[in-house]
């Protein structure tokens, strides 16, 4: 008899289990609790202590209320053109596809920024085509990984100012652009290419730390000076808008000056890309929420891990998809936001807005089963 | 004889070296008026001038054995009765190596004879292949890759390739593997290129960055 691995003895069950299903998103609550109730039964029919790691016990205890509308994401998909790499292209399509198999529909998606790898004009067109097959309207965040080689004409074209706000359905939206850089390149005569190259790579350390900006912030506190303090207030930001990890530019340098800005707000939530993995904060009364990518998974930094991060497991290296995804963003009617992790080729990780207001005391992500080295 | 001429071209060369520095108080070598190269023997006595070679001059092959010779020569014409391998073995050897590990009142070897500016040397060596598998790691076209993908994109600053771990039994692979069998893996899969030959050059810079970037970290070998 042929040797199987786990991985693949994993695979069959799970294949097994799911035959009848294409998208999990597309089970209705109905269906989904059949599913999980088997599942939960297969488990304890096996003599299992711990759950299927596919059982869908995240979702099994949705008992919430229902939220006011769902904004789906798709973030960091780093393409270049089809002909340098495909596996990039193929993860964009697959997010594209997960989003439009949403039933319902999102009211608008969210894109989280970095569409390309290294800012070429053919990348961020591949990236705007793939894009327009979204069913659902698309708001749009710039990365560094669009910006530095022509410094955003490019981007500006296709999808306007990078700074910009918007109501809806009661919750003011802003989207900065929070990854621009003092000038490192012109002293080092650097040439487009290689600033854009300098920039795309996480531990180079020449490049200088993002930061919104003093007219960047200038214009938030104008914007936001129209805002009632209670309207629960949203805001997309490529970079973190706090400090992580300094050596990687997981990292906004003026953090602290936006963070005083957001928090004369009642509702504040950060939802921002750049991370590429589960990543929780909560500061002040700011609730922080990462963004996963589509194209591949980073490792938690060596230090300055928010404490309220659970960590996703450890990706899977053999498995293109393990670690990346995408996810949505259920807006409550208090504006609090609980964030689905769509983890590919995982179980869905729901983390409640509750669990970051309790500072971690309520509604915990399950937890890390393989952590980081 | 062949042999012997080779130990005295060694000889020579130590004393070049020895007595180049500051510390010359063994065998202070006579100036050239023309600013000459001055080489000495390390019995601490005999030196020659090397007509137009200037100190810091690169020799050739032949110079060298030339110069090496020379001294020889006049030692032996010094000497007619001595043998030369008795005479250097029982040279003083510690007054040849300035700044080296005294011999204090502590064991001494000429294996542990360096000097700081040695160990300076050995870790610009070491440093210099780590650099090396540093810009690999960072280069997707050096790695041989066909899809723009470094290692460095999944593993900035080597983090999570956790060298220490290795050998472990890769569950995904069936079998043991070592840190190069993945590395060669990544090479493999998701970098799309050919897998290095186990005595390549560039598999053995990746390895001694990877390395180097968890210094200090405890070997834990098979851990999962």
């Amino acid at each position: 008899m042929a040797h199987k691995s786990i991985e693949t003895k994993y695979y069959e069950e799970r294949a097994s289990f799911f035959k009848d299903l294409t998208v999990m998103g597309a089970l209705s609550r109905r269906g989904f609790l059949k599913v999980a109730g088997a599942s939960a039964g297969i488990a304890a029919a096996k003599g299992l202590i711990v759950p299927q790691s596919f059982q869908l016990i995240e979702i099994a205890h949705a008992e919430t209320a229902a939220p006011a509308f769902t904004v789906a994401y798709i973030s960091d998909t780093h393409l270049y053109t089809r002909n340098v790499n495909d596996r990039f292209v193929r993860s964009a399509v697959k997010a594209v596809e997960d989003v439009n198999a949403l039933d319902p529909q999102p009211d608008f998606v969210l894109f989280g920024g970095d569409l390309a790898q290294l800012g070429r004009r053919e990348e961020l067109d591949l990236g705007a085509q793939i894009l327009k097959d979204l069913k659902a309207p698309v708001k749009m965040m710039v990365g560094e990984h669009d910006w530095f080689l022509d410094m955003g004409e490019h981007w500006r074209e296709l999808f306007g100012p990078p700074q910009y706000s918007f109501d809806h359905k009661g919750i003011h939206f802003v989207t900065l652009m929070s990854v621009n850089e003092k000038d490192f390149w012109t002293a080092r005569g650097m040439t487009p290419e290689e600033r854009m190259q300098t920039v795309a790579g996480l531990d180079n350390g020449v490049q200088s730390r993002f930061e919104v900006g003093p007219e960047g912030r200038q214009w938030l506190e104008k914007d936001l000076a129209a805002v009632d303090k209670k309207t629960p207030v949203v805001i997309f930001s490529h970079s973190p808008l706090y400090k992580y990890y300094r050596n990687w530019n997981f990292w906004t340098d003026d953090a602290d000056e936006v963070q005083a800005i957001l928090s004369k707000f009642d509702t504040v939530s950060v939802i921002h890309g750049h991370t590429h993995q589960l990543l929780l904060n909560r500061i002040g009364n700011i609730n922080f929420y990462g963004l996963l990518s589509t194209a591949w998974p980073w490792p938690y930094a060596p230090e300055g891990l928010p404490k309220l991060t659970v960590q996703m497991n450890r990706a899977d290296p053999f498995n293109a998809f393990d670690g990346c995804g995408n996810g949505q963003l259920d807006v409550l009617a208090s504006g609090m936001i609980d964030k689905v992790y769509n983890l590919w080729n995982r179980n869905p990780v729901t983390v409640r807005a509750s669990y970051l207001t309790s500072n971690g005391a309520k509604d915990r992500p399950p937890a890390t089963t393989l952590p980081s080295y | 004889m062949h042999l012997s001429r080779h130990f005295a071209l060694a000889a020579a060369l130590v004393a070049s070296s020895a007595f180049a520095g500051q510390d010359s108080q063994q065998h202070a070598l006579p100036a050239s008026p023309e600013g000459n190269l001055v080489v000495g023997l390390c019995d601490g006595e005999t030196s020659i001038e090397v007509k137009g070679v200037k100190p810091g001059d690169q020799l050739t092959r032949e110079q060298g054995q030339q110069i090496a010779d020379s001294l020889m020569r006049e030692w032996r014409q010094k000497h007619p009765d001595a043998k030369w391998v008795v005479a250097a073995a029982g040279a003083d050897v510690t007054g040849q190596v300035p700044q080296a590990r005294a011999a204090g009142n502590g064991q001494f070897q000429t294996y542990g004879a360096y000097t700081e500016r040695d160990q300076q040397i050995w870790k610009e060596s070491t440093d210099r292949l780590v650099a090396e598998g540093k810009r690999i790691f960072h280069d997707a076209k050096a790695l041989g890759g066909t899809n723009a993908i470094s290692c460095d994109m999944c593993h900035p600053d080597g983090s999570n390739t956790h060298p220490e771990t290795y050998p472990k039994f890769q569950t995904q692979l069936g079998r043991v593997a070592l840190l190069r069998d993945m590395i060669n893996w990544c090479i493999e899969n998701p970098v799309r290129g050919k897998p290095f030959p186990d005595d390549d050059p560039r598999l053995k810079a990746l390895e001694a960055y990877i390395l180097a970037q968890r210094k200090g970290v405890a070997l834990d070998y098979g851990k999962h």
